[in-house]
């Protein structure tokens, strides 16, 4: 392997075929190949270090063309894999050195691959996402306002009003707070894990709304229909908050390999993770 | 958030692997369940939002990896600089922040 390329690694699985990447661009445009190791096999591509070293990864990283662009890339062939088979995939921008150096890693940490492939075996990853609409605490003041008129003047009406208004939506950013955890421990309870990711900035996700939740759940393929229509049920039953299911994903916020901690930077809860291992008999 | 050490209460005897008929294969579905669920929403692919959400702080991390990549938090950091920034571009005409 030359000097100036490196090996972008997408995901680890079992085994693969190479052939099922014939139709499929890698990061860089080299193709996706495979590398078998330890037992297990990665699907990789070579790309040149003046794209993806670290400097140029550093610049590129912050142009959102290019990122979009190889996030789209990393996460099709993941999904590739994932059709075959149970898949970690690994974090974006896992790069090696070189093919030596990716299978010597695979090498070293098989048992840890093969056990956290097993915990995601037969299972997929979904997303709940909770917004709360500001129109909610507005609409619960609203009511308030028309019998408090007994009052001393329009000034005072007013100001009557702004603190009611102001006092509702304290009080529904705190009620959905509490209806985001509740929510989260029930649909935690239809799944075999499940993980609180941060919410998204809301200057990310382009609305007004607030999200109080951002949950991801491992859940068995046999209950997935299940868990997807709790969810569906959470959004007729409460008009007040907007549910939106994204799924099924390859098991992103669930591919941790050896020692929880060591992984996922900014993970909460990593008893979730050892629930998830007891819970696992293959 | 408490999601700490929750167990499935789920049924002891589970069913027999159905294959997962019952709900789409990966690949489509993401954008099937947007439509289905917040018919608000028409996601031909993956929001990069959510896509990103994933990727740059999920997935695998070996620790001693010879990694050439630089470290995870400056992944994320750097990354949602170029969100941010393109987000704001985009949402000069939904900012209905009408707040005092």
């Amino acid at each position: 392997m030359a000097d100036d390329s490196g090996v972008w690694m997408y995901a680890v699985a079992e085994s693969m075929s190479p052939e099922r990447f014939r139709d499929v661009a890698g990061v860089g445009g080299e193709p996706v190949r495979t590398i078998a190791a330890g037992g297990l096999a990665a699907a990789v591509t070579t790309v040149s270090l003046a794209e993806f070293g670290e400097q140029a990864l550093r610049r590129n990283l912050e142009d959102l063309g290019w990122l979009e662009k190889v996030a789209r890339i990393h996460h099709e062939v993941i999904e590739v894999v994932g059709r075959h088979g149970p898949v970690l995939p690994m974090r974006l921008a896992t790069i090696y050195a070189g093919d030596a150096s990716a299978a010597a890693m695979l090498t070293q940490r098989a048992e840890d691959f093969s056990a956290a492939l097993r915990r995601v075996t037969g299972r997929a990853e979904w997303g709940v996402k909770i917004f709360v609409s500001r129109r909610t605490a507005e609409a619960g003041s609203s009511d308030d306002d028309g019998g408090g008129t007994g009052g001393s003047g329009p000034g005072a009406a007013f100001l009557r009003r702004r603190r009611a208004l102001l006092a509702a939506r304290e009080n529904a950013k705190v009620a959905a707070a509490a209806d985001a955890e509740q929510i989260h421990l029930a649909l935690g309870g239809l799944a075999v894990a499940s993980y609180a990711r941060p919410p998204q900035d809301p200057q990310l996700t382009g609305r007004s709304e607030k999200m109080v939740l951002n949950g991801a759940y491992l859940v068995d393929q046999e209950a997935a229909a299940g868990f997807a229509a709790a969810v569906h049920r959470l959004g007729t039953e409460r008009p007040d908050l907007r549910v939106e299911l994204t799924g099924p994903w390859p098991p992103y916020s669930f591919a941790v390999v050896g020692d929880p901690d060591e992984s996922t930077a900014g993970r909460r809860g990593g008893s979730g993770e050892r629930a998830l291992g007891e819970e696992t008999a293959l | 958030m408490n999601d700490g050490g929750r167990q499935s209460p789920g049924p002891a005897a589970r069913p027999a692997r159905s294959g997962g008929e019952l709900v789409p294969a990966a690949g489509s579905a993401p954008a099937a369940a947007h439509e289905e669920y917040s018919p608000g929403l028409q996601y031909q692919r993956i929001a990069l939002v959510d896509l990103l959400d994933r990727l740059l702080a999920g997935g695998v991390v070996v620790s001693g990896e010879v990694r050439l990549a630089i470290a995870d938090v400056d992944l994320v950091t750097i990354s949602l600089r170029a969100l941010i920034a393109s987000a704001s571009s985009v949402a000069a005409h939904g900012g209905e922040e009408g707040s005092p």
